[in-house]
């Protein structure tokens, strides 16, 4: 069992928790993720990291309430127990000194740049965050990516102009780019839509680039082949060979097709479980 | 044949009702039918059935004991060489084993050794009966087990009886490896296999869940604390076809099926939360028991199956009684075909499997004949969902990341056949991981051999 020991509902949408995981904490590298299960009768749900204290033993994690499964998480409070925190799970992101870096999170896939800008600029790297939400309300992390991360800049974007600069991430991804700045890598979180125009902006510059894919996984531990997708023509699981692939390789089409494969079943059970604890997903 | 020579039957529920639930199939004996089965066992001299055995059980003895009506006796004799029966006598290959070479098969049908074995442990687990065996003299050498799965717990019983510290350390949040997460309930239910794996609880061996050695525990850890080691980690990767639409929604890994709904219990969504898509014409690819397995649970999802099989049904490498049960609850089986394409709608989802029609060859030198692909024989059928049941394979989290374990091409650990040893020292390896994918059984007769090996290595 591990016990929730802080909660905080960061916006309507978004919530961040930190829980005792002391093994997870120990080993967990940027790019990684972890597997909860909160129940007997629960899913397995792979998470991000946003951040991690090894001495306390504790991880945080940001999830979006998108089905039912974090619709319910949403609902434990601190002192409440997760009963499996699983991980690290997938293979941890190559860390070193690239040069220029721009790092890019599309909504929950900001967290996870957190530690993964933080790492890189401890490595010696230039680096920039996109950070790109729909709307003023949802921002999460500018604070922490900015002054914990230490990083070099820092964009916000919001869908609908609320705050930041109006537009997508990769708007200001092209302004990179056409302002001549030398990018030596991008590394992309967040919807697979996001990641797939980021890749098909740098591909023609010949930046290197890196996604991380969120697949639907079972298991998580290469046993099932759910999270199955086509990279450089051949068949990888994301959840053991990445979930980092070079975005340039990644076929994003099958991807987006295939992370669809539960949708009806998961509104079903959402509807259910809105049904059951009527009114108290606010 | 007059009535000894023919076997007590079992009674097993009819398949208009089984295949509406996930409920066990066959009922088994009930102690008077059991002594009335024990009792035609001719208590020939040779035994052959010892040999039969991978486990080398003392089978005359323990169906003697049924016989005599000695149960909680033939419950120690079976576990003196088998700590889980009440999973083999539902799972082994009986026929191919110790009921195959049985004296009394000459005269009429063998003994149900099989049945027998299972009526005892499910006595003992509905009486009570003391089942906590004693330990040999504690030892202070600690033996680290991957994988809590046949060959696991089979080692690890064996060592802990004999005294070893013994810690299992399991990839999954529940014990016991593909019998929970591949085998169906109506096969064998999870309450038996928890049961049988409360016995290593009550060896003082201890199980860790949720380590993935490879992934979250590394290997060289495990051997900083333990004097020796046993890898079981299984073939727990599943094999894909490599052929045109295997992506589409709808198409599905036998373990991601049965995965879904053994493991975590998808047949109860949305009380349980792990969905799988709804389904109306199955079509499983492969004819091997994880194939009957994922048929024969699609039916109960309410779905239409089809066996879709390249030989034809006698070739199958299933189970008579799975091939039987199966045929009983209405799969079909489309044998002399061979799926050679998915194709999909618009949207990404299954619709259709291009099929061929196959004829087999003279058989080769494995003895089975191979199927040849009749060229202009295409045509389509249409299928909703498509489970691919072509083997597994050892899931290279472990292999990829354990320094000086050596492997095959495949994926199989080297092991040195007298010593179990793999090339790296004190880390012996067993079961699927080593042999590819095989039976329980043989799995487990791997775990007996590695826990003699390690005493040896021990000593």
């Amino acid at each position: 069992m591990h016990k929730i020991t802080e909660k905080e509902r960061m916006n309507e949408e978004m919530t961040r928790i930190e829980v005792e995981a002391p093994l997870v904490a120990k080993k967990i590298k940027p790019g990684q993720f972890i597997v909860i299960r909160m129940h007997e009768k629960g899913e397995r749900i792979p998470l991000t990291l946003y951040k991690k204290d090894e001495e306390e033993g504790t991880i945080q994690m940001i999830f979006q309430k998108v089905g039912k499964s974090t619709h319910e998480l949403d609902t434990y409070e601190e002192g409440d127990e997760i009963l499996d925190v699983v991980g690290p799970m997938g293979t941890a992101a190559e860390i070193k000194d690239y040069g220029t870096v721009v790092c890019i999170g599309g909504g929950v896939g900001t967290p996870e740049v957190f530690p993964l800008a933080k790492a890189l600029k401890e490595a010696g790297n230039e680096v920039i965050v996109v950070s790109g939400f729909r709307t003023k309300d949802l921002v999460i992390c500018e604070p922490e990516i900015e002054q914990d991360a230490c990083v070099d800049e820092l964009h916000i974007t919001t869908d609908d102009g609320s705050y930041g600069r109006e537009g997508f991430t990769s708007h200001v991804l092209e302004e990179l780019i056409e302002s001549d700045k030398e990018i030596d890598l991008v590394h992309a979180v967040g919807p697979p839509i996001m990641m797939k125009v980021i890749a098909d902006i740098t591909e023609p510059h010949d930046i290197p680039t890196r996604v991380s894919l969120n697949s639907i996984m079972l298991d998580a531990t290469g046993m099932c082949g759910s999270c199955r997708v086509e990279v450089g023509g051949d068949m990888k699981l994301a959840c053991v060979d990445g979930p980092e692939f070079d975005a340039h390789e990644v076929n994003f089409e099958e991807l987006m097709q295939r992370i669809t494969m539960f949708e009806e079943k998961e509104e079903e059970a959402l509807e259910r479980w809105k049904e059951e604890h009527g009114g108290c997903c606010q | 044949m007059s009535p000894e020579e023919e076997r007590i039957k079992v009674p097993e529920r009819s398949p208009e009702e089984r295949v509406n639930d996930f409920h066990e199939v066959p009922l088994g004996y009930t102690p008077e039918q059991a002594m009335e089965e024990a009792q035609r066992c001719l208590e020939c001299a040779k035994s052959p059935c010892i040999g039969g055995c991978p486990v080398e059980i003392d089978i005359p003895k323990f169906v003697k004991q049924i016989a005599d009506g000695e149960f909680q006796e033939a419950l120690e004799t079976l576990k003196e060489f088998n700590c889980i029966p009440a999973i083999t006598g539902r799972v082994c290959p009986q026929e191919e084993q110790c009921e195959e070479v049985c004296v009394m098969g000459n005269v009429g049908d063998p003994i149900n050794i099989g049945k027998l074995e299972r009526f005892v442990a499910d006595y003992a687990r509905e009486n009570d009966l003391e089942e906590t065996p004693e330990i040999e003299e504690t030892k202070e050498e600690r033996v680290a087990i991957v994988g809590s799965g046949p060959s696991g717990v089979t080692c690890a019983a064996m060592l802990a009886q004999n005294g070893y510290q013994v810690t299992i350390f399991e990839a999954l949040h529940e014990p016991g490896g593909v019998l929970k997460y591949g085998i169906p309930e109506f096969r064998l239910p999870n309450d038996v296999i928890d049961h049988e794996l409360e016995y290593l609880d009550e060896l003082g061996v201890e199980m860790r869940m949720n380590r993935i050695v490879g992934q979250n525990i590394e290997l060289k850890e495990l051997k900083d604390e333990h004097d020796a080691i046993y890898v079981a980690t299984g073939a727990g990767s599943p094999r894909f076809l490599g052929f045109e639409g295997e992506d589409l929604k709808g198409v599905y890994s036998a373990n991601e099926f049965l995965t879904r709904i053994n493991l975590m219990k998808a047949y109860k969504f949305p009380e349980y939360d792990t969905p799988i898509t709804d389904m109306e014409k199955v079509g499983v690819i492969g004819a091997g028991n994880v194939a009957m397995d994922a048929a024969r649970s699609a039916l109960r999802m309410g779905a239409e199956s089809h066996i879709l099989y390249r030989r034809t049904t006698e070739w199958s490498p299933a189970r008579d009684e799975e091939v039987e049960h199966a045929k009983q609850e209405g799969v079909q089986f489309d044998t002399l075909c061979n799926p050679k394409k998915f194709k999909g709608d618009e949207d990404g989802w299954l619709e259709e499997i291009v099929l061929y029609e196959c004829e087999l060859e003279e058989p080769g030198e494995d003895g089975r004949p191979s199927p040849t692909v009749l060229e202009d024989t295409e045509h389509s059928e249409e299928f909703d969902t498509a489970v691919i049941a072509i083997g597994q394979q050892p899931n290279k989290v472990f292999y990829e990341n354990a320094e000086g374990v050596d492997v095959k091409e495949w994926g199989g650990i080297i092991i040195d056949e007298d010593t179990r040893m793999t090339t790296e020292e004190g880390v012996f390896a067993g079961g699927d991981a080593v042999s590819g994918a095989a039976t329980v059984i043989l799995a487990m007769g791997d775990g007996r051999e590695a826990a003699k090996s390690i005493m040896e290595y021990l000593e």
